[in-house]
């Protein structure tokens, strides 16, 4: 049984291992190990492509989990104070943001916004007072919009679980004694739910800057780091591509750390 | 004038839930009504979308029958595949492992599913192709193996991208059994595979059901997996999806298959539920 167990876990990190390791290939080529460099991550490091679509895609986690976190945690709030029947609907379309799937997701955003936009941008034009009238496109906002919408499902799906399992009495206690509801907010409800913000924020962070396929129809003329990984690996196999792989892995590897040890700590207490 | 105590909670409750309301509806419904809209209508002769109400699109859809066969096919096989080996490892860990390490060894199990899958298929891209293991085989005089754009090294892929999923829920279910019973199980008698049989695995379907319903769900709407190791010859409805939307530019026919993909998703989901409410007591699973 234990070396079955061993087994499973060599099959899970070996091949994340390989990656790691060819990252460091002195050799141009993928296949035969020819000596330690690090070239390759200056290499990664120095290619402006690469940096841009990492810096967009830091743009975009941040931007869409932490406007997840905010207005998730709201509705997590909120949805206690509802009828069971607006509850349910509520409960069902945050359901549906998280099961459908995110080809289907990323597909009928495109078709949304491109609707949209064609009504969209002839209106701008003709009320545009100048020559070179902006354009609404594909970007930044529609690749937020869309890991948004599966984020904010998943900080609500927490903070609810949480807020569940919190005592009723203290805050009761705390209206007794005369605080406002705000002040009860702030100083009972807000401290106890925070590693549970603070968790879903963090897992909302990495799904956007790991997500692939989402940002993939709705990208536009936009580049995020995994839309530039697919290509590269498309184009082929090459100790870069393992360089910034590892640099991806490790930095998801450290935020999933801390979220883990957030909701531990929760469990713990 | 003053507003009354219930009006201003029910102010306050709509100003905290608006946003994700108004998110929900423009970034969820919307778009889907606006599929649904797509898969009623024609391909514009240039590409794209032409109004008209005809179901001519859904008419077509046995053109990609070969995408939801490899889809109906091999998702379920897949979550299978990952059941086998998932039970033996949260069996241990719930109930072999030593206490002080079980955490670590949770852990570790949890970790990859939130790194990128992308690169977590790319490593395999390097182990099943022609250097990786054929390579390795040759030298034992094994030739001309072919792994990499096979069914199997799709099947790999699965099962390596998403066995964090399927371990997590029948940990969960089997960490809160009831250690009485399997000791009042051996007390009056019964071997050990007869009380795994008759109380541990019966205890643990609910565990088992999530992960199977889950990894399925997830693995219908695939596309990395099938895309990287399957290399267009193993291709899933994602796969046939992005081929529509961006290369071939056929918005109708392909929202119609992405309408069809969803009501797999539901039909699948709903079957799972009906289950799970026959084995009474499913717990929601922690995915973190």
């Amino acid at each position: 049984m234990r070396a079955l167990v061993t087994a499973v876990y060599v099959f899970l990190y070996a091949p994340i291992a390989l990656v790691v390791l060819f990252s460091f290939n002195a050799g141009r080529h993928a296949s035969e190990f020819t000596g330690f460099s690090l070239q390759w991550y200056g290499k990664a490091l120095s290619n402006p492509f690469l940096t841009e679509a990492l810096l967009n895609s830091l743009i975009i986690a941040f931007t869409s989990a932490g406007t997840a976190a905010v207005f998730g945690t709201m509705a997590a709030l909120g949805l206690e104070r509802l009828g069971p029947r607006t509850r349910a609907v509520f409960d069902g379309l945050f359901a549906a943001a998280i099961v459908v799937p995110g080809v289907v997701i990323g597909i009928a955003t495109l078709v949304a916004l491109v609707e949209v936009f064609r009504f969209v941008n002839p209106v701008l034009t003709f009320l545009w007072p100048g020559d070179t009238p902006p354009k609404a496109g594909l970007g930044f906002f529609s690749i937020i919009a869309a890991h948004g919408l599966f984020s904010l499902a998943l900080v609500t799906m927490i903070v609810k679980a949480r807020l569940a399992s919190l005592g009723r009495d203290i805050v009761e206690a705390s209206s007794d004694l005369y605080a406002t509801p705000f002040t009860t907010f702030r100083s009972i409800v807000l401290p106890q739910i925070f590693p549970a913000v603070a968790a879903g924020f963090l897992l909302a962070f990495t799904f956007s800057f790991d997500d692939f396929i989402v940002a993939f129809f709705v990208a536009g003329s936009k580049t995020t780091l995994p839309i530039y990984v697919f290509a590269s690996i498309r184009r082929g196999v090459t100790p870069e591509v393992n360089a910034i792989a590892t640099m991806v892995l490790v930095s998801s590897i450290l935020i999933i750390a801390v979220a883990r040890l957030l909701l531990t700590e929760r469990r713990a207490s | 004038m003053a507003m009354s105590a219930a009006g201003k909670r029910r102010a306050v409750t709509g100003l905290l839930v608006a946003p994700a309301a108004a998110w929900l509806v423009v970034f969820l419904v919307l778009p889907f009504i606006a599929i649904v809209v797509f898969s009623l209508g024609e391909r514009a002769p240039e590409g794209g979308y032409q109004p008209a109400l005809t179901l001519a699109q859904y008419m077509n859809l046995p053109a990609r029958a070969a995408a939801f066969w490899n889809t109906l096919v091999l998702a379920p096989i897949g979550a299978l595949a990952c059941l086998v080996v998932a039970y033996p490892v949260a069996y241990y860990l719930a109930v072999k492992a030593d206490p002080r390490w079980r955490l670590l060894l949770v852990s570790l199990v949890v970790v990859p599913f939130w790194t990128s899958l992308l690169v977590r298929t790319y490593a395999w891209m390097y182990i099943l192709g022609s250097r990786g293991i054929p390579n390795l085989l040759t030298l034992v005089g094994i030739e001309d193996v072919r792994l990499l754009n096979t069914p199997f090294a799709v099947l790999v892929g699965i099962v390596y991208g998403y066995l964090p999923l399927m371990i997590m829920p029948i940990y969960v279910s089997l960490e809160k059994l009831d250690r009485r019973l399997l000791e009042a199980s051996a007390d009056l008698g019964a071997r050990p595979v007869s009380t795994f049989l008759g109380v541990t695995l019966p205890l643990s379907m609910p565990g088992v059901m999530t992960g199977v319903a889950l990894v399925t769900i997830l693995l219908l709407g695939e596309y990395l997996i099938p895309q990287l190791l399957g290399g267009g010859k193993v291709f899933f409805i994602g796969n046939a999806l992005v081929d529509l939307f961006l290369q071939s530019r056929n918005w109708p026919f392909g929202s119609a298959i992405a309408v069809t993909l969803v009501l797999v998703v539901v039909v699948v989901l709903l079957g799972a539920m009906r289950l799970a409410y026959r084995v009474a007591g499913t717990r929601q699973v922690d995915l973190v």
